[in-house]
């Protein structure tokens, strides 16, 4: 059972991943328009070169 | 416009919403060193990826614009542009597209404010989740029978998952049953927040004592599953708030005023008796007050539903929110802000406001049975273990489970789950929801009652029966209404176009503010215009004359313009067993008129503001659930008397206010469709409680006689959850 000293850390550390990036999405303003940002992709505009 | 993430973790609210603020105003900042300036457009029509580039990109072409992005959640295109744009130019640029588009006000759009308790919420939500998943990924290996030491020591790292989370997460309950309890009332927050507290105390309790059971895990899944309802709710109410806000910004209230260096154009708000306005035409009036200067034509129709223009002299009063038609106007402020006539209306609101402040929704009387019996039951639990067994911890254990597997997660999702899935019906459609209880009150309507002008007609009239008339005539006609912004002439100008009649040549143009226009052809003088002026007798109906040198004048006549999709409201509203009646200020041919086109049996026409919130009084009493359709302030005191009430976008703002449904397109066929959806979607709402109610009785009972395992708790809560989720999503899916 000493594995579980490292796979409990692990996966803590992984779901903290999780969680980080979701409250980064939030900070960034990501949810702000989703049905747009949906449909966005949908658009050839940028696809030769990125947005300046 | 993306904020950049900061490395820094806040503890409070107040600390996390000062980043925010920063970041807006380093935004305000970095736009004034540009000069630039941030305008809004409302875009209702967009819907697509090719709308949103055809929008960003018709904008961008624009040379003074920088940036330009459009939100299609909330249809609106947010501009960067040079100072010296003006936002018609951006509107006719937007239009230009095929896109119709309103300009706002950005000072009342509160963007961030709206959004910051939501995020706040969501992140709750997030930790709670990201717990619940991790204490119950641990609670898996001790059902699945870890023992002694280890199961000891998930417990224990449970534990420090749990209990930094619940206190985090859970705020929004404990606040919430802390206010309920300090005014001593008991609301769905106070069994919710004393299972939690009781669950974890306990838990802890057996978990230092090495015991079998612990309850974390079941107390995170409960803290996730109502919060997710909490924001389900939260979204939809910021939906329609922030659409309301919208619908306020639209209107940007401006006035000029003349003072000794000339005229000044300053907010409505900044306005004092006795201040002299200039009001063009196309204009509303923003004070009530006399004329002092010039002539002119009047619509009241927001005011009283007549559609006939009136005329508007020196010396005459005006009241605010009349239209000025003709020429431009000087007026004296006799009352400004909340002493105008369209404000003194709202004593008449709040008197039949107090009437519907007494419906109680679905959820506040499942509550009001739920709540005490929560309590009592597990309270029941645990003297009955505490007297049978002696063992306080058997007791308090058995009190926990009790709490836990009646505490209301199925009842906290099955209101919020639907409504939220009914407005998203509805917004699609064009129908915003600004009551919480409206959809409820919706369903249980019978009786619809409209106004006529602004609501059922677009109050735009056009030329009856053109094609009868005297080419030649009309071409005169047509060359005189050419250059007026009147709303017959508009029609006049309409028809012609449509038939193909060139204008006639005429010379020497003159309008005569008040009265009409009046020109020279052929060397004969000739007058369209006020029944009076060209020497006719006026007619009952809607009418502008027009007289060709010495003959007698010759009526031009106008119907109301019918509202898109009115007819089939009407008609749907018919078949689906409703009564339909048709009240309006209007002259009773008119009223008539109207109700023989659409086919409505009942109508009421010169209708006082007081007596249309009298007749819908008298609906109620004899037992019936009204709807109030109507746009004018003569329909604001009706608005707020029938059960639910509807009102159009381009209602004035004191009938939006208080409206519970706003439609937000021209069209008025949702109104049947939103009906229906209500209907479903109360049904939906009954269904999940009788759910939440069965697997109630199913589990209590177990729970009760001390057999809930934490597994079994974990299973029934979360199965509960999930199917009456899945019910209320097949309103969605379910028809059309």
């Amino acid at each position: 059972m000493n594995i579980l000293v490292y796979l409990i850390p692990i996966s803590l550390f992984l779901g903290g991943i999780g969680l980080a990036a979701f409250v980064y999405t939030l900070r960034s303003n990501q949810y702000d328009d989703p049905e747009g940002d949906s449909r966005r992709i949908l658009s050839d505009e940028w696809d030769d070169h990125p947005k300046p | 416009m993306t904020s950049v993430l900061r490395p820094s973790f806040s503890a409070c609210p107040a600390c996390s919403a000062a980043p925010a603020a920063t970041d807006a105003a380093q935004a305000q900042a970095a736009q004034a060193a540009k000069g630039d300036a941030r305008l809004m457009l409302s875009v209702p029509g967009v819907h697509c990826a090719a709308c949103i580039t055809k929008v960003e990109r018709g904008l961008m072409a624009h040379p003074g614009v920088s940036a330009a992005r459009v939100n299609l959640t909330l249809k609106r295109a947010t501009i960067t542009a040079a100072p010296d744009i003006e936002p018609a130019e951006m509107i006719a640029l937007v239009e230009g597209l095929g896109y119709e588009a309103h300009e706002l006000d950005a000072a009342a759009l509160r963007a961030t404010a709206t959004d910051r308790a939501g995020r706040e919420l969501l992140m709750r939500l997030a930790v709670a989740g990201f717990a619940s998943m991790n204490v119950m990924l641990l609670s898996v290996a001790v059902w699945s029978g870890a023992a002694d030491a280890t199961r000891d020591m998930f417990h224990w790292i449970s534990a420090a998952i749990a209990l930094p989370t619940i206190a985090f997460s859970g705020q929004p309950f404990y606040r919430s049953a802390f206010h309920a309890l300090r005014s001593r009332r008991l609301n769905m927050d106070v069994p919710i927040t004393l299972a939690i507290l009781l669950a974890i105390g306990t838990s802890l309790w057996e978990t230092a004592l090495s015991g079998h059971h612990a309850y974390f895990d079941a107390a995170l899944t409960l803290v996730f599953f109502l919060l997710a309802g909490r924001y389900l709710d939260h979204r939809t109410r910021a939906i329609a708030r922030s659409a309301a806000e919208e619908l306020t910004a639209l209107e940007v209230p401006r006035a000029w005023r003349l003072d000794g260096a000339g005229e000044t154009q300053v907010a409505v708000a900044e306005l004092r008796v006795g201040d002299r306005i200039r009001v063009r035409p196309g204009g509303r009036m923003p004070v009530d007050g006399v004329i002092v200067q010039g002539t002119s034509e009047l619509d009241r129709s927001l005011l009283t539903g007549e559609t006939h223009p009136v005329f508007a002299g020196e010396g005459q009063a005006v009241s605010a929110g009349e239209m000025n038609l003709t020429g431009p106007l000087t007026l004296r402020a006799t009352a400004v802000g909340s002493d105008t006539s369209l404000h003194r209306m709202a004593d008449l609101v709040a008197v039949a406001e107090a009437g519907r402040a007494n419906y109680t929704s679905l959820a506040d009387r499942a509550a009001k049975l739920y709540a005490p019996g929560v309590h009592i039951l597990s309270a029941l639990a645990f003297l009955g273990w505490l007297i049978g067994t002696g063992d306080m911890r058997t007791a308090l254990n058995i009190a926990a489970a009790v709490l836990i597997i009646t505490c209301p997660c199925a009842l906290g999702l099955a209101v919020p789950a639907v409504t939220t899935a009914a407005s998203g019906r509805l917004f699609k459609r064009g129908m915003l929801i600004k009551h919480a209880t409206a959809l409820e009150r919706l369903a249980e309507v019978d009786t619809v009652v409209f106004d006529k002008t602004g609501t059922l007609t677009t109050g735009t009239p056009t030329l009856e029966a053109p094609e009868g008339l005297d080419p030649q005539a009309l071409s005169v006609a047509a060359a005189l209404a050419a250059g007026s912004s009147h709303p017959l002439s508009r029609g006049i100008d309409d028809a012609a176009r449509r038939l193909g009649i060139t204008p006639a040549d005429l010379r020497d143009i003159r309008e005569v503010p008040g009265y009409g226009t009046e020109a020279l052809w052929d060397g004969r003088r000739v007058r369209l215009g006020r029944a009076s002026w060209t020497g006719a007798a006026p007619l009952p109906q809607t009418a502008t004359f027009l007289q060709l040198g010495e003959g007698a004048p010759l009526a031009l006549r106008f119907a109301d313009t019918l509202r898109t999709g009115a007819a089939e409201a009407v008609e749907a509203l018919r078949s689906a067993g409703k009564q339909v009646m048709l009240i309006s200020g209007d002259s009773p041919p008119a009223v008539q008129a109207m109700a023989e086109r659409l086919g409505i049996p009942e109508w009421q026409a010169e209708a006082l503001p007081e007596g249309k919130a009298a007749r819908i009084q008298e609906l109620t009493d004899a037992g019936q659930k009204v709807l109030m359709v109507g746009d004018g302030l003569n329909d604001t005191a009706a608005l707020s008397a029938a059960h639910v009430s509807i009102s159009p976008a381009t209602a004035l703002d004191a009938a939006r206010a208080a409206s519970d449904i706003v439609l937000l397109g021209a069209d008025l066929s949702p109104i049947a469709d939103a009906c229906a959806i209500a209907q479903s979607a109360t049904r939906r709402i009954r269904e999940n409680f009788q759910i939440a109610t069965v697997y109630n009785i199913v589990a209590v009972p177990l729970a009760v006689a001390g057999l809930a395992t934490p597994l079994i708790a974990a299973l029934a809560m979360s199965s509960s959850s999930i199917i009456v989720s899945l019910n209320a999503l097949r309103l969605k899916g379910g028809r059309r």
